[in-house]
């Protein structure tokens, strides 16, 4: 759930109500106004199912979102659009970029200046480089989440489209569920005091709009898909492509799935 | 991963979101379980030794109980929807367990100090007059049979009481150590060696607070120190600091020599980051001095005077209060000092002084039990005359 002003004043429940019942009308006139530069697109890329929140039913979609390594630029605009689409406050990240360079001796250097916000100025390694490329991260929507299981009064859910969604009216800031994402996803907003995180820009979701990154990325490196629409070419993707998730080793099922990584992908 | 370079951080991970609040909540509710263990070991296994400390134990339980969920309320982002917790548990958390578990220590910890103090209750009420007479009165809840058949069935239910305060108190703190361990994200702290050496550093603060306020109340008292209840209490503290520093050492070295991917970035935090902490104080200067001292009162009785020995297990006892809080702090901060890139290092963390989560609400909170303590012993003395063991006492 968005947590600061695309759903201010409702409840979880309230929500998904809204989202499936219509009342989401008034999340839709909040937050509408931002988004004449993105085309209105469905899910899937390409796609044309573009609807009101009235008709938009959560047991009927499954999200995946893929990322192909090899396809990012580190150009940012993933990050700044997500900055602009969800207000989110300096210095936290609801998705961000990694810069890997390897060397021929294998020393690994990672950075991600300012989330990879401004995109990357020119390496400064000073090794020899062997191979270099950019790793998108955002909250993973894993199935089997840490985050949900840790938080104390159920404020941090899974919807039955399975994202990952924060209720900030109950959240009451403990920040277990920071202390419990492996991936580093989840933050506590400076203003609200709350969880926050990436919602798959949920609002948009509702309205069979892409995710802010994913529109606002020029290669096509990031994709939203949804496994329960027939044909979708993302959820394709990972049925018959070879591609591996964060942190296997932790059983947290992501459904964030990357294309073309590395080894030296934390 | 080899030969890393760079110092790197997910971008989220610059914060340290567990503050010295969340290092002073376990080491509260340590006390609390430590201190009731204490108790117990008179009431339930029979410790007549220990009966001087055995009220004194079982108050100081509940002063520290009652203070256990200040530092969580000054850590929240919304403390005033700290109930939604009772009122909307979600029981796949761990968390969420705390509102049972405390509700229903304190419960049984109430109920056992006011059968504990009831007969003097009533006998204080009446020889007391003006507002005394009217606190004890209501101390006593209607209840005013003091006959030896009333009394002898108290302390049956004060037996049984103390003898379900054990699982209780561990469970109220080994599911303070199965919040950590159950971090999966966390290389330091998901371990399920965690509980276990959450509640037995409890059981030694616990028992290290008992001799340091035992000694401290019969100073001001002007009372004499039971040579043999100082004695048993530094015998079990040896023995509870032992296994816990035994615990936490392997711990430790299991983690080092299994060489798995948890050690790549704990070896560099216990080597770098936190080696005054961990290192000095937790292991060398809070767990060596301690094991030398107590084994100097355990094994060298004869040859040491009381006032020596008083001294000796007072000394030890402090510095084992400083290495369990230590452990408290080198598990909350140290196991947030590294970013979950799980190659990157935060800055240290220094805490704030004077914000609601900085030292000087810390020691305010932390200086409350004692001043419950003082109270409740104006009013009902927490001594416990041991004709026994004062002749028998140096």
């Amino acid at each position: 759930m968005c947590e600061r002003k695309d759903n201010k004043g409702s409840s979880r429940r309230d929500f998904l109500r809204m989202a499936a019942q219509g009342a989401g009308g008034m999340a839709l006139v909040m937050v509408g106004g931002g988004h004449s530069l993105v085309s209105a697109n469905a899910v899937s890329e390409g796609g044309s199912d573009r609807r009101g929140p009235m008709e938009y039913d959560p047991s009927k979609h499954r999200y995946l979102y893929v990322i192909d390594v090899d396809k990012c630029i580190g150009c940012g605009s993933c990050v700044r659009a997500c900055e602009r689409e969800n207000q989110v406050p300096r210095h936290f990240f609801r998705t961000w970029i990694e810069r890997y360079q390897v060397s021929r001796t294998g020393e690994v250097y990672v950075d991600s200046p300012n989330g990879g916000h401004d995109g990357f100025a020119p390496s400064e390694t000073g090794a020899d480089i062997s191979k270099a490329f950019f790793v998108p991260k955002l909250c993973n929507h894993c199935d089997n989440t840490p985050c949900v299981q840790l938080c104390p009064v159920g404020a941090s859910f899974v919807s039955p489209d399975g994202v990952v969604l924060v209720d900030d009216k109950r959240c009451i800031g403990c920040s277990y569920c920071v202390q419990g994402c492996p991936y580093g996803s989840r933050f506590i907003h400076p203003e609200t005091h709350t969880a926050s995180k990436c919602t798959l820009c949920y609002h948009r979701l509702v309205r069979g709009e892409s995710t802010a990154c994913v529109q606002n990325c020029p290669t096509g490196a990031r994709q939203l898909g949804d496994s329960r629409s027939l044909g979708d070419k993302v959820a394709e993707i990972v049925a018959t492509s070879k591609v591996h998730v964060l942190k296997p080793e932790l059983h947290t099922e992501p459904k964030c799935f990357y294309v073309n990584s590395s080894r030296e992908v934390r | 991963m080899h030969g890393q370079s760079l110092n790197f951080l997910f971008p989220n991970d610059v914060h340290i979101m567990w503050s010295l609040m969340i290092v002073l909540y376990p080491y509260i509710t340590g006390l609390v379980a430590g201190a009731f263990i204490v108790g117990s070991l008179y009431h339930v296994f029979g410790r007549s030794e220990l009966k001087p400390v055995s009220r004194l134990a079982m108050v100081a339980s509940l002063s520290f109980l009652l203070v256990a969920t200040l530092p969580l309320l000054s850590h929240l982002g919304h403390p005033e929807r700290a109930l939604n917790i009772v009122i909307t548990p979600h029981f796949t958390s761990a968390m969420s367990a705390f509102g049972m578990i405390y509700a229903a220590y304190l419960i049984l910890v109430v109920l056992e100090i006011w059968l504990l103090f009831r007969s003097e209750i009533i006998e204080l009420a009446a020889r007391s007059t003006g507002i005394k007479r009217g606190l004890l009165k209501m101390a006593a809840l209607g209840v005013y049979d003091i006959s030896d058949e009333a009394r002898r069935a108290d302390h049956k239910v004060v037996t049984v009481l103390a003898a379900l305060g054990i699982p209780a108190a561990c469970i109220l703190h080994g599911y303070v150590g199965f919040m950590f361990g159950s971090v999966k994200a966390n290389a330091f702290w998901s371990t399920p060696l965690m509980p276990i050496i959450f509640l037995f550093s409890a059981v030694t603060s616990g028992i290290a607070m008992i001799i340091i306020l035992y000694e401290t109340l019969s100073a001001v008292n002007g009372r004499k120190i039971s040579g043999d209840c100082l004695q048993s209490l530094a015998g079990y503290l040896w023995l509870f600091a032992t296994v816990t520093v035994t615990l936490e050492i392997l711990e430790i070295v299991t983690l080092s020599y299994a060489q798995d991917e948890e050690w790549l970035i704990v070896g560099p935090l216990i080597r770098d980051k936190i080696a005054f902490s961990f290192i000095g104080i937790q292991m060398v200067f809070g767990s060596l001095i301690p094991f030398i001292l107590l084994g100097i009162v355990v094994t060298l009785k004869r040859y040491l005077t009381a006032g020596m020995r008083n001294v000796i297990t007072f000394i030890a006892a402090l510095i084992l209060l400083i290495q369990v809080f230590s452990m408290r702090w080198n598990v909350v901060i140290g196991g947030q000092i590294f970013s979950k890139s799980g190659i990157g290092f935060r800055e240290n963390y220094v805490p704030e002084l004077g914000t609601r989560e900085g030292v000087a609400a810390a020691l305010c909170i932390f200086i409350i039990p004692f001043l419950i303590m003082g109270a409740f012993n104006r009013l009902l003395p927490l001594a416990v005359e041991d004709g026994d063991a004062q002749a028998r006492s140096h």
